[in-house]
């Protein structure tokens, strides 16, 4: 649905490519007709940006300026990495500033190369009918620790349960599954795990499946 | 005891007169997971849910398959909305793959999903019904259920478990005559559940067991981030149909329905009439569809994304709106798949709900909170 899922791996790519291509050339540059695969990237790029969006973001980054770091801007959906010392004042300005009112998601992704986690929050609205299409992606990233036992936690980041309170079973589940510790959560248990997993978080790389 | 155990896992102190009472994971009242609830006489003064009897992965998995062999293992979270809860990985790894599907395609998808919708809906309202004491109200949607499951058996070769979506369209095309049989059945369906107004909804002991039992105000139903039927029945509107219509949704007339009550009898009342304006889409939809034309858009073997890319797609699905995050790292199996399922989301209105209900009052609120404990474990 995107505009950048126009570029096709499927059979049907090389006829409706050539068509379209030659209408906005002539109009906008003639110069970098040759090179087809580098100039395609940045070309359509301040066109497709969404307006609309795009407006969300900035307001953003004219409040927090080098703090935040906006990932993408694509139609429906904003992504904004931040600092993990940042992030509950990032949120705080979500909420009261551009009235997002829940988190749909909160889902950990495992970076051992990095040797971080990243936790990311999926925020969308329901009172603002103008945001009801839109999903704020706020990402941030907590150091890894390679030994997670419960009360023994380097990797932790601070709650957002005190600014949307709909994160409070994710926020849970993270911690059971990555062992990112929640700071100042109030019910930091497990949820999905059994009582006495004595194992790896079962969500990061490094946890095997047998067999595979 | 709590001593020993690690913090983070001790259970909270209770007082002398409240006596802690566990509920399920057996108790078919409460599916598969426990409800700790602390009870005062016949008051639940707290309640503490405890899922994950049925935890089986699905995540972990899907980062050790291709985008194609996680189809058959992805829908197995709610077997009867097996349609609806493909739809947002698929439309994700379209977007990853770029691939644009056929506009037949797009109306197969939206009936297999409608479809979808109503058997779910049917075997919650049975087991509602039931819990409720209502026998009646298990055995007409349990039997009515079949009409539409015999339509999905034509449809897609299997009753429950389809796996009918594929990245690029449907594993196949509709059989001949389906659009006629599809439109004798579900008119006689819509003339079924029409019918269970007199003996259910309207019934006033129904309405004396659920009436202002469990009430979720406006606000506290957008602060708790619930959604679906539970959403809706407490006066917001919000049906990812209409608000980010995916797929053909925004060329039909999809209807809402909302109810300003809040209690278990709207939450209940809301998903029957979205089975009603189900079947008005379905017909909108056999109509509108392309008569001939391809319906699956063949990939290479092993598709791979682009590089590091993320996407996040949402649909409405019986249970409220269902999202899939993918973060693709350019390989052909997804570095992470995330379900972000309505069960799970409005499981945390629970123990807001049931706090100081009585006790007799449980399975109607639990229920009514159209929870379904596959999927909320995952």
């Amino acid at each position: 649905m995107s505009s950048d899922s126009k570029s096709v791996s499927t059979d049907e790519k090389p006829a409706p490519k050539p068509a379209p291509k030659p209408a906005p050339k002539p109009a906008a540059k003639p110069a970098p007709k040759p090179a087809a695969k580098p100039a395609a990237k940045p070309a359509p790029k301040p066109a497709d940006v969404p307006a609309f969006e795009k407006g969300i973001s900035d307001k953003i980054v004219e409040k927090f300026g080098e703090k935040t770091k906006v990932a993408f801007v694509k139609p429906d959906r904003v992504r904004i990495d931040v600092n993990k010392d940042d992030i509950h004042d990032v949120a705080e300005f979500i909420r009261d500033g551009l009235n997002y009112d829940h988190v749909e998601s909160v889902s950990g992704v495992d970076y051992p190369q990095d040797n971080e986690i990243e936790v990311v929050y999926h925020i969308g609205s329901y009172s603002d009918d103008s945001l009801a299409r839109q999903i704020l992606v706020l990402a941030t990233r907590a150091q890894r620790e390679t030994n997670p036992l419960p009360g023994n936690d380097a990797t932790v980041l601070p709650t957002l349960r005190d600014i949307f309170y709909s994160v409070e079973f994710h926020e849970r589940e993270v911690f059971e599954m990555f062992g990112v510790y929640f700071n100042d959560h109030p019910d930091n248990r497990r949820l999905l795990l059994p009582e006495d997993w004595a194992d790896l978080p079962p969500l990061r790389k490094d946890f095997a499946i047998k067999g595979r | 005891m709590t001593a020993e155990l690690p913090p983070g896992l001790a259970l909270q102190k209770v007082d002398e007169r409240i006596m802690t009472l566990n509920v399920g994971p057996q108790h078919p009242g409460s599916g598969h997971m426990r409800i700790i609830v602390q009870i005062d006489g016949d008051y639940i003064v707290a309640c503490d849910p405890d899922p994950g009897y049925v935890h089986r992965g699905e995540e972990k998995m899907a980062e050790y398959r291709n985008y194609i062999t996680n189809i058959p293992h992805l829908e197995r979270p709610v077997i009867h909305d097996s349609c609806n809860v493909l739809y947002p990985y698929v439309l994700g790894v379209e977007e990853i793959l770029g691939i644009e599907v056929p506009e037949r395609a797009k109306y197969v998808r939206v009936i297999a999903s409608e479809l979808n919708r109503c058997i779910y809906t049917m075997y919650w309202l049975a087991i509602y019904g039931i819990f409720l004491g209502h026998s009646t109200m298990f055995m007409w949607p349990a039997g009515d259920r079949e009409l539409l499951i015999d339509l999905m058996e034509k449809m897609t070769g299997a009753r429950v478990t389809h796996a009918h979506f594929v990245p690029g369209g449907v594993r196949n095309d509709l059989p001949p005559n389906f659009e006629e049989v599809c439109l004798r059945q579900v008119n006689y369906f819509e003339k079924r559940i029409k019918e269970y107004a007199a003996v259910f909804y309207d019934n006033p002991i129904l309405i004396s067991r659920t009436r202002d039992t469990g009430i979720l105000s406006r606000q506290d139903a957008i602060r708790l981030g619930t959604t679906g039927s539970v959403l809706r029945a407490s006066g917001v509107d919000y049906d990812l149909r209409i608000k980010e219509p995916y797929d053909v949704y925004d060329e039909l007339d999809v209807h809402t329905n909302v109810m300003k009550e809040g209690d278990s009898y709207a939450r209940s009342r809301v998903p029957w009439l979205d089975m009603l304006d189900s079947c008005k889409i379905i017909r909108q939809a056999l109509q509108k569809m392309p008569k001939s034309g391809s319906v699956r858009v063949k990939l290479k073997p092993n598709p791979k994304g682009k590089g590091l890319d993320s996407v996040y797609k949402r649909v409405e699905s019986g249970r409220g709106s269902l999202g899939c995050y993918i973060v693709s790292d350019g390989k052909p199996e997804p570095y992470r798949v995330k379900l972000s399922v309505g069960s799970f989301r409005n499981l945390i209105a629970l123990p807001y709900l049931l706090k100081g209900e009585k006790l007799g009052n449980m399975p109607s609120v639990y229920w009514s909170l159209n929870y379904w404990p596959v999927e909320a474990d995952r």
